[in-house]
């Protein structure tokens, strides 16, 4: 399997396509329910509520510091599910492959996401795979679909958020958005930053386990960052949500490297990082104990919830000034000068 | 060690006491002008201007390179990017500038060729590459960048690659400064230089504004310490003798760099630019000298004639650009003039006021 690309043939149904699920994907994914091959993946249904999210990733390029496509399509899904409450459990995996696309980097991609799924504690259960013409792929797109069962006693919503609840975030911001920038762009910027892509579910678990209704929403913010998020939950809401610049975790490099291409950390995308609205008074416990857990070690306490500056985010600056931080429009530029 | 640098112009115990002793002024009010878009975008970003007294205003002046292009600049770029052998090369900022019912970014989505560049010497690969297409950059910006513009051009003589060319819309810092000082209508009392610009031309331009208009200035970086700072001697020098300070020690020099000045000149030769609100400033604008004239993708097009169009009804950028009024006093700030959806330039780009402004509050 040296130097086989993958070609229109392999989508096509036929004996190659079947080569490619039993070779790769049977191979890497091995579950029960996946390995009796049907058109679906049957299972009993839980009673009471579950989840059901999905997610397409697109993302350029697919190998970078941290971590690559796969392990992203997988964990994405995997911290939707967990931030809106649910335990995952199942998910499906759609792959659109670029004719041409080397066979290699398929396998590493799929071994990537069965490693992925594995630490998470999901199994894959059912799949599809295309293949298009040269330039019709920016070669691979991968859609994951999930499910997960959300408890009886999970209350999550902005319906629960009160004046007065504290903003947690569980560790340093910006990280993979900045990774991904600098392997894109070439800067010829030698950084050691790397995306913080990770499976978040066995951290909420136990916080929401431990700490219950004190959690009042939670939400994993990617694309756009920690300040697209929270706009999007004060929007239109008869609250406002105040930050303390100083007090939100950046780490240093990804300042240094922010700092000097007038970039801002609060909108680089997180792939290994949730948002957490809590009861304020639990705020200082709930932080404890993420800092305690895998992927919490740099909880912070980054502001409150607000009755003031209703429907907006604002922020206390550096120097005590005071500022909005609001959506972008389009996509962050680099500084001209 | 990047960061020790950053952190010492961000001390928190540094800033509050600057904070402190602006806070206690009770001097005659003040009208403080910055000149660079940085600096606009820097101070709402950290908050300064809400904890200023009432006695000190801060205001912006026309630093942003993008937002006093005139729209017949972004007219020509649309014409040359709708060309089939032309690939349009250009700094983030020009995308989104609406011209009529189009922008750069618009055509883009209809599948014209236009390319984002962080540098202009990214252009020289593009040409290799396309050697059946033009590769055009829309060059645009004050002191800071034109010295890297200038090298392209040289670097393209160099390698022999006769299919890079340049838009030319760059403006230069020392007529427009002269304009502003001179206009009692404004009545700055003091200036904020920019950093990076005056990194390349040095300093010896704001003594000459101090002596010959009795205005004293600060050049300062983009920390919160530089920016508090600026304004703590500003407050200090308005009593006395008009004096120049410089802030920013750490990167510009009072002779500045006059290499990329050689290379600056060497290149272009001064002309009667058209800042958009503003007007037609003698001596304020550059454009390629004769020798480079191939270079020139002005000679494309038809006709290059400058002229100012009619502003968008109701838009104050030229006001605003002149420090005359604040975004807020135009009545289409934040209503008919948003960051989506922009009428002036001042708020397409991401160093304009009325951007800032918007964006921090």
């Amino acid at each position: 399997m040296s130097d086989e690309m993958i070609t229109l043939a392999h989508g096509s149904g036929g004996k190659l396509t079947h080569r490619l699920i039993e070779g790769i994907f049977h191979r890497y994914f091995r579950n029960e329910l996946l390995l009796e091959a049907g058109d679906s993946a049957i299972f009993s249904i839980h009673e009471g509520r579950m989840a059901f999210t999905t997610d397409s990733y697109v993302v350029s390029p697919l190998f970078f510091k941290g971590g690559d496509i796969g392990k992203l399509a997988v964990c994405g899904t995997v911290n939707d599910l967990a931030v809106s409450g649910a335990v995952p459990k199942l998910l499906s995996a759609g792959f659109i492959i670029e004719e041409g696309f080397p066979l290699r980097a398929l396998e590493a991609i799929v071994q990537s996401m069965a490693e992925a799924a594995k630490a998470a504690g999901v199994s894959i259960v059912t799949g599809d795979t295309k293949v298009v013409q040269k330039g019709c792929a920016d070669g691979i797109f991968i859609n994951t679909s999930g499910l997960g069962i959300v408890k009886e006693d999970i209350q999550l919503g902005l319906g629960r958020v009160r004046p007065g609840d504290r903003i947690l975030v569980t560790g340093n911001l910006g990280d993979h958005g900045t990774a991904i920038f600098l392997e894109r762009e070439q800067f010829g910027v030698q950084s050691s930053i790397a995306s913080d892509c990770a499976p978040l579910n066995g951290l909420i678990g136990e916080v929401l386990d431990r700490f219950g209704t004190a959690v009042r929403i939670m939400r994993d913010p990617t694309r756009g960052g920690l300040a697209t998020t929270l706009n999007e939950l004060t929007k239109g809401q008869p609250f406002g949500i105040r930050l303390d610049e100083r007090l939100l975790p950046v780490r240093d490099e990804v300042r240094g490297v922010c700092e000097m291409l007038g970039m801002d950390p609060l909108y680089m995308a997180n792939e290994g990082k949730a948002v957490l609205i809590v009861e304020g008074e639990q705020a200082e416990a709930i932080a404890a104990c993420l800092r305690s857990l895998p992927y919490g070690s740099d909880s912070a306490i980054v502001g409150e919830v607000t009755e003031t500056y209703a429907g907006k985010v604002h922020m206390k600056t550096i120097t005590g000034g005071s500022r909005i931080v609001d959506m972008l429009t389009g996509d962050q530029l680099p500084r001209i000068c | 060690m990047m960061n020790s640098i950053y952190s010492r112009y961000k001390d928190e115990e540094v800033t509050s006491r600057l904070v402190q002793e602006i806070q206690a002024y009770r001097g005659k009010p003040l009208k403080i002008m910055e000149v660079c878009g940085t600096h606009t975008m820097c101070i709402s970003r950290y908050g300064i201007r809400n904890l200023l007294p009432d006695t000190i205003k801060l205001i912006s002046g026309p630093g942003c390179p993008v937002c006093v292009t005139p729209s017949y600049y972004v007219k020509a770029a649309i014409e040359l990017a709708r060309r089939s052998d032309v690939i349009i090369a250009t700094f983030g900022d020009m995308l989104r500038i609406p011209y009529q019912d189009s922008s750069l970014l618009l055509e883009k989505a209809k599948g014209r060729d236009i390319r984002i560049v962080y540098t202009p010497l990214d252009c020289m690969e593009l040409a290799l590459a396309h050697p059946d297409k033009k590769v055009i950059f829309l060059s645009v910006g004050f002191e800071t960048t034109i010295p890297v513009i200038a090298l392209s051009v040289l670097e393209a003589m160099e390698r022999g690659i006769s299919n890079y060319m340049l838009l030319t819309a760059n403006k230069t810092m020392p007529a427009a400064l002269h304009l502003l000082s001179s206009d009692e209508e404004i009545g700055v009392d003091g200036y904020l230089y920019p950093g990076h610009v005056s990194a390349i031309i040095g300093t010896s331009l704001y003594d000459e504004v101090a002596e010959r208009y009795g205005i004293p200035g600060v050049v300062t970086g983009f920390e919160p310490v530089d920016l508090l700072g600026a304004v703590y001697r500003i407050m200090g020098a308005a009593s006395g003798k008009p004096q120049v300070e410089n802030l920013y020690a750490r990167v510009v020099k009072p002779e500045g760099n006059p290499i990329a000045v050689r290379k600056m000149n060497q290149v272009f030769k001064p002309y009667d630019a058209v800042w958009r609100g503003i007007g037609t400033i003698p001596d304020s604008g550059l454009r390629l000298r004769e020798e480079y004239g191939a270079f020139d993708a002005w000679r494309l097009l038809e006709t290059s004639a400058e002229s100012l169009e009619n502003e968008p009804k109701g838009c104050r950028c030229g006001d605003i650009l002149k420090g005359k009024c604040s975004p807020q006093d135009c009545k289409l700030f934040g209503k008919a003039c948003t960051p989506e959806k922009p009428v002036g330039s001042c708020m397409v780009s991401s160093e304009g006021t009325c951007a800032a402004y918007y964006k921090y509050g």
